[in-house]
């Protein structure tokens, strides 16, 4: 018997590893696929505990392990958002087709957003007549692209998929989680 | 595996990846090696029609040197590797550069679960695009009745083109210079509509990714049953 290991409960569980998750130019599809891991939720949260995300109530995020960022970067805001989840997660993922590539969001790179905008709000029919362009300073302005958010900011991890499986996200966390390298195994990498 | 042997014909074996692959007269390393069932990545080969030598997927080292499969001809003693991760890395290294270079919104591609170029990249390990996006804005031809080319997700392999030439119609043609190279489709008013396409052409359906597509006819393979949804795209070849 090694006299090191001992079979005693250790005095201190392993602190919980904190987890920011945020929703950029998205759906909210990848978080739902993140529930979609469903009873597996309660042994996640005996190893994470979450910090600023959708799913809790905290306005603005803390020191992280993880940051799972959902969606590209649209507007300015969806920029600041970003830089914050970068500055404070040790590992920051980018998660599903749009933080990957811009997603179906970015087909309005083919277009001007000026044009777009008036198209929307002004000339759509049932408009107002009158109807202008939102332009309170509360509301972030619009980028003149939709970009992927690694041409902003490092991004440690990519989990492709539109969104990516409840087994991807799954697998990706556990392997996260152990100290292993996420390697998604056959059949969990999808595009679509 | 031992159906496609060429035995008399054989001029002799060179090793793949350390396995001995029989080759038959006028063979390249990627002939040979498909019929011998073993897996090298390809977008542009297509065993119907001459090797084209663009996509640079089939990159392999012959007796320590870079080549491509689909173009270097077989010859006794050759010393092959295909499968190292060296070359796996440069692979996936090529596939993300056809995807920033192109518009490969997979999740509204009617190609998804079919698409040659994303069974590749799935295949490589592909998780994201590492190079920053191009977002090209090239024009979508829909003037067709039957048929529809979107040229955003064009990756320029000339099967196509190969196809429409061996069929006597000539429909597609390489135009431009760098990165402004696209297809070309021969008409006087360069739509699909004014050409000759039809879709019983083998060139309609010879596209390896969602750039030419069948109009009415997209979504209609459920998910699950896709071409590659049961097996990765190294099965094929092996089959
Ligand atoms: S052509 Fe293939 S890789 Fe490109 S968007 Fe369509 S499915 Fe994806
Ligand atoms: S349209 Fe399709 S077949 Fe033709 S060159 Fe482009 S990718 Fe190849
Ligand atoms: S298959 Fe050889 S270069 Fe494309």
């Amino acid at each position: 018997m090694n006299p090191l290991v001992s079979d005693a409960p250790p005095l201190h569980a392993p602190r919980k590893l904190k987890v920011a998750t945020v929703s950029l130019a998205g759906c909210f599809g990848c978080h739902m696929s993140l529930l979609d891991m469903d009873e597996r939720l309660l042994e996640l949260l005996e190893h994470v505990e979450f910090d600023r995300s959708p799913l809790t109530d905290i306005k603005t995020i803390g020191r992280c392990d993880i940051g799972l960022i959902e969606g590209g970067l649209c507007n300015a805001e969806n920029v600041q958002v970003l830089r914050e989840f970068r500055a404070h997660c040790k590992t920051l993922v980018a998660v599903g087709a749009c933080a990957i590539n811009g997603g179906l969001p970015a087909q309005r790179n083919q277009r001007d957003v000026g044009q777009m905008l008036c198209e929307v709000y002004c000339h759509h029919a049932g408009a107002v007549n009158g109807s202008q362009v939102p332009n309170d300073p509360e509301l972030p302005l619009p980028l003149n692209h939709v970009h992927p958010i690694h041409e902003v900011v490092h991004v440690d991890y990519f989990l492709p998929g539109c969104p990516p499986s409840a087994d991807a996200i799954w697998s990706f966390l556990t392997d996260l989680l152990a100290g292993r390298t996420p390697q998604l195994g056959p059949g969990l990498i999808r595009y679509d | 595996m031992n159906d496609n042997r060429i035995d008399a014909l054989s001029p002799g074996t060179f090793a793949l990846d350390g396995h001995e692959v029989e080759f038959g007269p006028g063979d390249t390393i990627l002939q040979a090696a498909r019929r011998a069932g073993h897996y090298i990545p390809h977008l542009c080969w297509h065993p119907d029609f001459a090797a084209h030598g663009s996509c640079r997927l089939c990159t392999v080292r012959v007796n320590g040197r870079s080549g491509a499969a689909c173009t270097v001809q077989a010859a006794s003693g050759q010393d092959v590797e295909s499968n190292t991760d060296e070359l796996n890395t440069q692979r996936k290294t090529l596939l993300q550069m056809l995807f920033v270079e192109g518009n490969h919104f997979c999740p509204s591609c009617e190609k998804s679960g079919n698409c040659l170029l994303q069974a590749t990249a799935y295949q490589m390990g592909m998780d994201g695009p590492h190079f920053e996006e191009f977002y090209p804005d090239r024009k979508v031809d829909a003037s067709h009745p039957d048929l529809l080319l979107d040229l955003n997700r064009c990756i320029l392999c000339g099967l196509c083109v190969r196809a429409s030439a061996q069929e006597g119609k000539h429909v597609f043609a390489m135009g431009g210079r760098g990165v402004a190279s696209h297809l070309l489709v021969n008409s006087e008013s360069g739509h699909l509509a004014d050409s000759a396409f039809s879709l019983t052409d083998r060139a309609a359906s010879i596209c390896p990714v969602g750039a030419i597509l069948p109009k009415r006819r997209g979504f209609a393979i459920p998910i699950g049953q896709r071409r590659f949804d049961s097996h990765p795209v190294s099965q094929e070849d092996a089959a």
